[in-house]
């Protein structure tokens, strides 16, 4: 029910609705960027970001430096482990 | 696919298990055995299914027992709500909108798919979005979607209302059973018969709320949190984080989620929530009861999208089947294989009950992915028990 999925941003579709077409795995969908756009990120500004898609809705955008930080952490028990 | 694959490697997982194992035993403040193991709950369903599809659980040293929770909304969904669904659908002038997940799952009579198959315009769509074009498309008719999920999924059906608003779509509305995930968290603490060591907490949900919500699990009932991403890498690392609180002394709300969590959560999204919806005095959960301040209601100046408004419904509550345990599951209170229908009358094909219909329900997961090794267990211990009473 919560399942969300990682996908990039590839073009804008109607600014005024905030919709936008979102390449998921391969898959290209129309969704919705009303939960990602603020003042901070006008909608012109979303083009190529990754977010995580849910039931038609982008709920956030994936934040590159964290997941760097995550797997380097990982790699890091890798290193302790072995 | 980026941001998945990088997170299913099984080396790295090799490595996880590893440090669990050797966090299990080498301190000094937790000392789980097999008999006494230390229990962890992951609350999402997701995360749950996630867990038999990676085979997650039967890696873990048998000193950790997973205890699957409640945060499954089709799981919870009371069969009460569901007849007022079904009754809402099967209304002459009604095209009534629902995510798959919804369509199987039994009320006291039927489930949706029954009622289309009866006759009843039920459409399946993906987003409630989908739902405005069927509206404008068919002026004379009512539309209603079906608003079921936690904190994830409540935006969308507050950003629709609003763009049903903005649209001047007034054939539209929405039947609403949108339920918040910390106040079940604090009924299940609540509850003697359950005694968890600590949580894996909700990524999805987490997107929008934040981490601050949890604290009361940490400051409140002194449970160690941990939100945590879908894939195996993440449920492990997050596991270890749990572990490690455990074995500090430590109890704490961690995000091992970061990439997409932020302790402040989505503003936007939740200024759409508080915007459209306002907290209902109780609400009904399968299995847990009626819980206080843990549901979602339309607000009054949005009346005209509030199904419960426009029309009349049964609103009983019903009990469930005498045959089905789900609640004793969804408290993790019972594991599903020792469920007397499990396998048997209740299966993915006919569910009897609601764990068993969605992907994310612990039954439907042990039924699909299979536990043998771990029924054969808990068989053995039944064959040994009966041996002692002998």
């Amino acid at each position: 029910m919560c399942l969300g999925i990682p996908g990039q941003i590839v073009e804008i579709t109607d600014a005024n609705n905030k919709l936008a077409l979102v390449n998921v795995g391969g898959v290209k969908r129309q969704v919705s960027l009303a939960c990602i756009v603020d003042e901070e990120h006008p909608i012109e500004s979303c083009l190529g970001d990754w977010v995580l898609v849910h039931v038609g809705f982008a709920l956030n955008r994936i934040d590159e430096s964290e997941a760097a930080e995550t797997l380097k952490m990982l790699q890091e028990i890798v290193a302790l482990t072995s | 696919m980026k941001y998945v694959n990088e997170f299913r490697d099984p080396q790295t997982a090799q490595a996880l298990i590893k440090e669990i194992n050797r966090l299990c035993r080498s301190n000094s403040r937790i000392v789980p055995t097999s008999e006494k193991p230390l229990k962890l709950m992951e609350i999402c369903g997701g995360h749950t299914h996630s867990i038999f599809k990676y085979g997650i659980e039967a890696a873990l040293p048998d000193t950790i027992e997973l205890i699957h929770g409640p945060g499954c909304p089709v799981c919870v969904m009371p069969r009460g709500r569901l007849d007022d669904a079904i009754a809402l659908a099967e209304q002459p002038n009604v095209i009534f909108t629902t995510f798959g997940d919804a369509m199987r799952v039994p009320g006291s009579k039927k489930s949706l798919l029954q009622a289309k198959a009866e006759g009843a315009d039920v459409r399946m769509v993906y987003s409630p979005l989908d739902a405005l074009p069927i509206a404008k498309e068919n002026p004379d008719r009512e539309v209603v979607f079906f608003g079921i999920g936690f904190e994830t999924t409540a935006p969308s059906t507050a950003l629709t209302i609003l763009q049903a608003e903005a649209e001047g779509i007034k054939n539209f509305s929405i039947f609403a059973n949108h339920v918040l995930v910390v106040p079940a968290l604090e009924a299940l603490l609540n509850n003697p018969d359950l005694q968890l060591d600590g949580f894996i907490g909700p990524g999805h949900v987490s997107t929008i709320i934040g981490t601050k919500p949890y604290q009361v699990i940490s400051e409140t009932y002194h449970k160690p949190l941990v939100v945590s991403g879908f894939e195996p890498l993440d449920i492990l690392q997050s596991i270890v984080m749990v572990l490690q609180q455990l074995a500090d002394g430590r109890c704490e709300v961690e995000n091992q989620y970061s990439r997409l969590v932020q302790a402040k959560g989505n503003k936007v999204a939740l200024d759409a929530i508080n915007k459209v919806f306002t907290v209902r005095d109780e609400f009904e959960w399968r299995g847990l009861g009626n819980i206080s301040q843990s549901g979602l209601k339309i607000r009054e100046n949005y009346a005209l999208f509030d199904a419960e408004v426009k029309f009349t419904l049964p609103n009983r509550q019903v009990a469930d089947a005498a045959a089905c345990q789900c609640g004793e599951i969804l408290k993790g209170v019972l594991k599903p294989w020792r469920c007397q229908v499990f396998g048997t009358a209740c299966t993915p094909e006919n569910p009897i009950g609601t764990c068993m219909v969605s992907s994310e329900g612990a039954c439907a997961a042990y039924y699909k992915y299979g536990r043998l090794s771990t029924v054969g267990k808990q068989v053995k211990i039944k064959k040994t028990e009966a041996k002692v009473v002998n």
